[in-house]
């Protein structure tokens, strides 16, 4: 018996050490696509813009020295600490109007989308096969002083003369809410999709009428998609600087426009790199106060 | 609680296991009819339920119980017919409005509360005060054996602990009815006979009126006061355990309630209280008249008797009186411990199954032997011959 187990003992390590190698190998292989371009396109560009954000550039000539200092960051929260919170405010508002537009049409097709629940949700989608800037564009035809809204609304007395959307905040804001409605929609879904509908039968046999069942049932069980929902949305929405471009004005110019502005017309690289650094700081101390609230189980959960 | 408690226990002393007919009627069922999609899921049904009483619906899968029991619940509508609840039309009324509660066959506890929560809901929803809702909730969670419990979610219970919360969810709210949808099916087997036990003990503790769905015909048996067998959206057969299954009314409750011997007759002249049957092979058999079914124009039926009912015994065997006698040749005979199962080839041509006990007898008679099978008359029954499409279902009996 000794004997054959001294005999095993080296036939079977080594098969096992290689099997152990590949295995152990192939989690990192697999994930080296998705890690390379996390790495080429977030980290690094990540990386230049803080270097960036230490450095000072000259108005006069545009060349930018390092001066490992944010000294510009605090100046440029002076100048545009306005346009944060009107990016501020258009992104949670944008947020709320689609979470109360997404929640219905995702739990209509959740629910009662029946065998066809794909084909309603591509069709939720048909209108984002178009490019970002095109669908704002049309946004603009059909806002415009010209557009069959004002015009349709304006011959019919039904708005004073002399009204106007386009360049209004509600412009910016509907835009906004229009082009991540689909954000918010899909991870709403999602997790609306998965609340087992013999629960929604419970809360009614336990006397819950139908406010109180989706107030107790069916919002807890959604909460991690709405969650979800929220970041998908709000942080996009709050970096956003296109919808502010083509339907805003003067007056709502939004922090994303800053931003483009200091990298492409004034190239005022630190400026905009600051800008960027507190619009990312901002953001993740968003995300942490929200989850502090509702936890970060839903987070594991859900992302 | 307390009152209602002491009625239940005098009526299982007096009423015993036959029936609660002289108790309030807590569920009337009236020509209710379900349709879906054209066909009768529910077809024309009329039941009726005693206040306290442990009632079964019995039946395969498909046979329409789970809907009878989601249309007293309200979560299904009849196509037409009326439901009454303690004498109250139901019929439309949705499931919140209703004094009646569930427990699902999957338990569908609230996965986003724990156990004090989930157990509380209804109390909450009938806006208790806080103190009442944590009396209640703690007293019927000491009921269900799951004291300590409170804090725990839903998704960290056992599936038999699962199932007193499902359960103690719906009794918490002292409801007029309870109604039970496969409680058991997801459970083990060894979890099951336990929990069997104590369903019947909370119920007789409670004293609420149990309406209990089940394909198992061995539970139903053992827990009912009063059972329904069901077939495609029928009753065929309903009244207390012992009398279904002595006295089946259709082949189908013969067969699917336990197990049945059934020989294929001809109805003869009946002479007082006994009917003669002739089988195939012109043996006469004799059936208590009040066994015999009513048959439409036909003589021919089947004779019926239970394989624990037979004595078998070496041919030429002397026929006692009040017996019928059919005689065979022994084909398979297995020891089980508890006794022998013995297949017998009858000269009628039916293959008939006997069950004896294990009683210390010498001769048992071994595969070959000529045997004659005897039983007393009044063990015999008749019932019309099955027609109709729907035989597989008896066999798919596992959802």
């Amino acid at each position: 018996m000794d004997e054959s187990v001294l005999t095993d003992h080296p036939r079977r390590v080594t098969p096992r050490r290689r099997g152990g190698w590949g295995k152990r190998l192939a989690p990192y292989l697999l994930s080296l696509p998705a890690g390379l371009w996390l790495v080429l396109l977030f980290i690094v560009p990540l990386a230049v813009m803080l270097v960036q954000s230490l450095e000072t550039c000259s108005p006069a000539t545009g060349l930018c020295t390092m001066t490992w200092s944010w000294g510009e960051l605090p100046h440029q929260v002076n100048l545009y600490h306005q346009q944060f919170i009107t990016s501020l405010l258009f992104a949670a508002a944008a947020t709320v109007i689609d979470l109360v537009i997404a929640f219905p049409i995702a739990y209509w097709i959740a629910f009662y989308g029946g065998h066809r629940k794909n084909f309603f949700l591509i069709m939720l989608l048909v209108p984002f096969f178009v490019s970002f800037v095109i669908r704002t564009i049309v946004w603009e035809f059909i806002l415009s002083n010209n557009g069959i809204v004002l015009t349709f609304l304006t011959r019919n007395h039904l708005v004073p003369s002399g009204f106007h959307v386009l360049g209004t905040s509600y412009a910016v804001v509907a835009g906004l809410a229009y082009n991540y409605l689909p954000f918010t929609a899909l991870p709403l879904y999602v997790a609306i999709e998965r609340i087992d509908r013999r629960v929604l039968d419970a809360a009614h046999d336990l006397y819950a009428n139908r406010t109180s069942a989706f107030r107790r049932v069916i919002l807890p069980l959604a909460m991690p998609g709405i969650f979800a929902a929220f970041l998908l949305t709000f942080i996009p929405a709050f970096g956003d600087y296109l919808n502010q471009e083509i339907l805003g004005g003067v007056s709502n110019t939004m922090i994303g426009t800053v931003i483009q502005n200091s990298f492409l017309v004034n190239f005022d690289y630190a400026g905009g790199a600051s800008l960027s650094v507190v619009l990312l700081a901002v953001s993740l101390l968003g995300i942490w106060l929200y989850a502090r609230l509702l936890g970060t189980s839903t987070i594991n959960e859900y992302l | 609680m307390g009152g209602s408690l002491d009625t239940t226990d005098e009526s299982r002393s007096t009423a015993g296991a036959t029936t609660r007919s002289d108790h309030p009627v807590v569920v009337c069922l009236e020509d209710v009819t379900k349709i879906f999609e054209d066909a009768p899921a529910v077809d024309d049904l009329n039941l009726e339920i005693y206040d306290g009483e442990f009632f079964s619906l019995l039946g395969p899968s498909g046979c329409g119980k789970t809907t009878t029991l989601r249309m007293i619940g309200g979560f299904e509508e009849p196509t037409s017919g009326r439901i009454l609840l303690g004498g109250r039309e139901v019929t439309y009324l949705a499931p919140y409005h209703r004094d009646v509660n569930t427990v699902f066959q999957s338990y569908a506890l609230f996965p986003h509360l724990n156990v004090f929560d989930n157990v509380a809901f209804g109390l909450r929803r009938k806006k208790l005060t806080k103190v009442e809702v944590a009396r209640r909730v703690g007293s019927i969670l000491e009921i269900v054996d799951l004291p300590h419990y409170e804090k725990r979610k839903a998704s960290q219970l056992s599936g038999g602990q699962q199932q007193r919360v499902a359960l103690a969810r719906a009794l918490v709210n002292e409801p007029t009815l309870l109604l039970l949808d496969e409680p058991m099916s997801a459970l083990d087997a060894k979890l099951r006979r336990q929990m069997q036990i104590e369903l019947k003990r909370i119920q007789s503790q409670v004293g609420i009126t149990f309406l209990y769905v089940t394909h198992d015909q061995e539970e139903a048996m053992t827990m009912s006061d009063r059972l329904a067998v069901m077939r495609s959206g029928k009753i065929e057969g309903i009244g207390s355990p012992r009398d279904v299954y002595d006295s089946p009314s259709t082949e189908f409750v013969a067969t699917f309630l336990g197990a049945s011997n059934l020989l294929a007759g001809t109805l003869e002249a009946a002479s007082g209280a006994l009917s003669s049957v002739t089988l195939t092979d012109g043996t006469s058999l004799s059936v208590p008249h009040e066994r015999v079914p009513a048959l439409a124009g036909s003589t021919t039926l089947k004779v019926g008797v239970r394989p624990e009912k037979i004595s078998i015994g070496v041919a030429g065997t002397s026929v006692p009186a009040g017996h019928n006698a059919l005689r065979g040749r022994v084909r398979v005979s297995t020891f089980t411990g508890v006794g022998n199962q013995y297949l017998v080839d009858s000269v009628s041509g039916t293959e008939l199954t006997v069950y004896a006990q294990n009683i210390g007898q010498e001769l048992a008679p071994r595969s070959g032997d000529e045997v004659v099978l005897t039983w007393p008359i009044e063990h015999t029954f008749a019932v019309v011959p099955m027609t109709g499409s729907n035989d597989e279902e008896s066999t798919n009996d596992e959802e």
